[in-house]
């Protein structure tokens, strides 16, 4: 008996593994039929060379990668100021918006009229009418600078956003929650602060993800007025060489960053909706 | 004086009428059970007189107070009754430990030099000893929710109402929840206990009140109103049940 057992589960394991290999094997065919497809294929349309030579230029590639990913660092440090700035302006908008209290009416009123406008308007003509605009007032020194007014314009852009994200997380909280924080005394203040904020940032963190992902390559839209970034750079190189390879190079860079940066936001979640099961 | 004094409390949720009159007292050191069916109101009862669901008529007295007053800051009212949930609610995302200081902290600005020896007191009383430093969802629901009953005894209230406690827990959970509802009483906390656990309201209730379709129809001690209900809808509502 238990030897007939032993031999089914053995059995069973062999015909797991056979499955597994199977499954393998028709994963790897089919791959390498679709790439080796294309590969052959595309070379072969009337316009390839031109193509080829005009975005895929390995000497070009070559040659302006390192003042290329230099430039890049504008774009990171950009995209570092603007992230923190962005998350706590966002806050105080979400915040803003779920006041109840009739004394702070024009408090939400602003917070509504914000999240409207700011996710209404297209984030480039933001870029321009604030890093154009507000310069254009005639201001001192520092205060004229395109690298400030467009990270405003981001900061104001992106800000309503996650607003939006931040409330639909404060909303996701079940109002058991603040009964129960409400019926220990607390005052409401107090109930958002410790009770349903902690929850609810934790729980749209994924969500914030992602709007960290898109700021990122948003920062290139700050070219536009002025600041020599990395989309910038790649533009003053194709003009020079006259060949668009520099674009692909950006296109490579921020991948690099951007890849890693959407697998990281996926094991958040993940380990997210493991903790919670 | 009773500890607590419920007078022709009504209230309505748009057409539905679901306290319709209701005058109920608990005197100090009592434990008052109420009973009825699912939404005669008992859970409505609790949350008004909590301040969570205000009232349209009538008057609710705490030590003789009227704490139903719609003009009155309900937080220092709030702080002398304690209430527990039938769903635990504790704040998923603190300790045990934290889900019982955040409240004394904040709201009584308590040090921890006196806190924490009260709090670990507490817990050690009602067999959590071991558990301060769980997260909620490493408990069990009996484990939660007596947590949940320390969160509240921590704000040192005179009264604790208690909504159904024991109806979301596994059978085996039931009994060590209980006996944290009889320790209290031995302790002489003054309690209002909506429950379907008759059998624990024949054994611990000093009162027992029946509420049916938004009234309180019949009231007793626990004997007269199990063995002998003069209504014959208490008297359906016990062969129901039973």
């Amino acid at each position: 008996m238990s030897e007939n057992g032993a031999g089914k589960q053995l059995s069973r394991l062999e015909y797991e593994r056979k499955a597994r290999r199977r499954s393998l094997i028709i994963a790897g065919l089919s791959t390498t039929a679709v790439v080796g497809a294309l590969v052959v294929l595309v070379p072969l349309a009337p316009g390839w060379p031109a193509v080829k030579n005009s975005f895929f230029n390995w000497e070009i590639f070559v040659r302006t990668s390192p003042t290329l990913l230099r430039t890049f660092l504008l774009d990171v440090a950009i995209f570092a100021w603007c992230a923190p700035l962005i998350a706590i302006w966002a806050l105080v908008i979400a915040v803003f918006r779920d006041t109840r209290s009739p004394a702070l009416f024009p408090f939400r009123l602003f917070a509504i009229i914000y999240t409207d406008i700011f996710r209404g308007v297209p984030v480039i003509l933001v870029v321009y009418l604030v890093g154009f605009g507000i310069p254009g007032l005639g201001l001192p020194r520092p205060w004229n600078s395109p690298y400030l007014w467009g990270s405003v314009a981001l900061i104001l852009t992106y800000a309503a956003y996650v607003a939006e994200i931040y409330r639909s997380g404060i909303e996701s909280i079940h109002v058991s929650q603040r009964n129960a924080a409400l019926s220990l005394g607390l005052s409401q203040s107090d109930v958002m602060r410790y009770v349903v904020l902690p929850q609810a940032l934790r729980r749209v963190l994924p969500a914030n993800m992602n709007m960290l992902i898109a700021l990122q390559k948003d920062v290139a839209l700050l070219s536009f007025i002025g600041p020599v970034e990395i989309f910038r750079q790649a533009g003053v190189f194709k003009s020079l060489l006259a060949n668009f390879t520099p674009y692909v190079v950006a296109a490579v860079i921020f991948l690099a960053v951007t890849v890693p940066a959407t697998r990281f936001a996926d094991t958040l979640i993940s380990r997210q909706n493991r903790r919670r099961s | 004086m009773p500890k607590l004094e419920l007078q022709a409390v009504r209230k309505s949720f748009g057409d539905l009428q679901v306290l319709r009159g209701v005058d109920l007292t608990v005197a100090e050191g009592e434990l008052v059970c109420l009973i009825g069916s699912s939404g005669s109101g008992k859970s409505t009862l609790l949350r008004t007189v909590n301040l969570l669901t205000p009232i349209d008529d009538g008057a609710i007295l705490l030590d003789g107070t009227d704490i139903s007053l719609p003009d009155q800051d309900p937080r220092p009212i709030r702080e002398q009754i304690g209430i527990v949930f039938q769903s635990y609610n504790l704040f998923p995302h603190m300790t045990a430990l934290d889900n019982v200081l955040l409240a004394p902290r904040r709201v009584h600005r308590e040090p921890d030099s006196s806190l924490l020896p009260r709090a670990r007191e507490l817990f050690v009383r009602f067999g959590l000893g071991d558990h301060m430093h769980h997260w909620p969802d490493q408990l069990s629901g009996g484990q939660q929710q007596r947590v949940a009953i320390v969160r509240a005894l921590a704000m040192n209230p005179g009264i604790m109402l208690f909504d159904e406690i024991t109806s979301a827990l596994d059978p085996e959970l039931v009994g060590e929840v209980l006996g944290v509802l009889a320790q209290l009483k031995r302790d002489g906390m003054t309690m209002l206990i909506a429950t379907h656990e008759l059998s624990f309201a024949a054994e611990v209730a000093d009162k027992v009140c029946f509420l049916h379709a938004g009234v309180i129809l019949e009231e007793g001690r626990p004997r007269e109103i199990f063995e002998n209900p003069k209504e014959v809808r208490t008297r359906s509502f016990l062969e129901r049940v039973r």
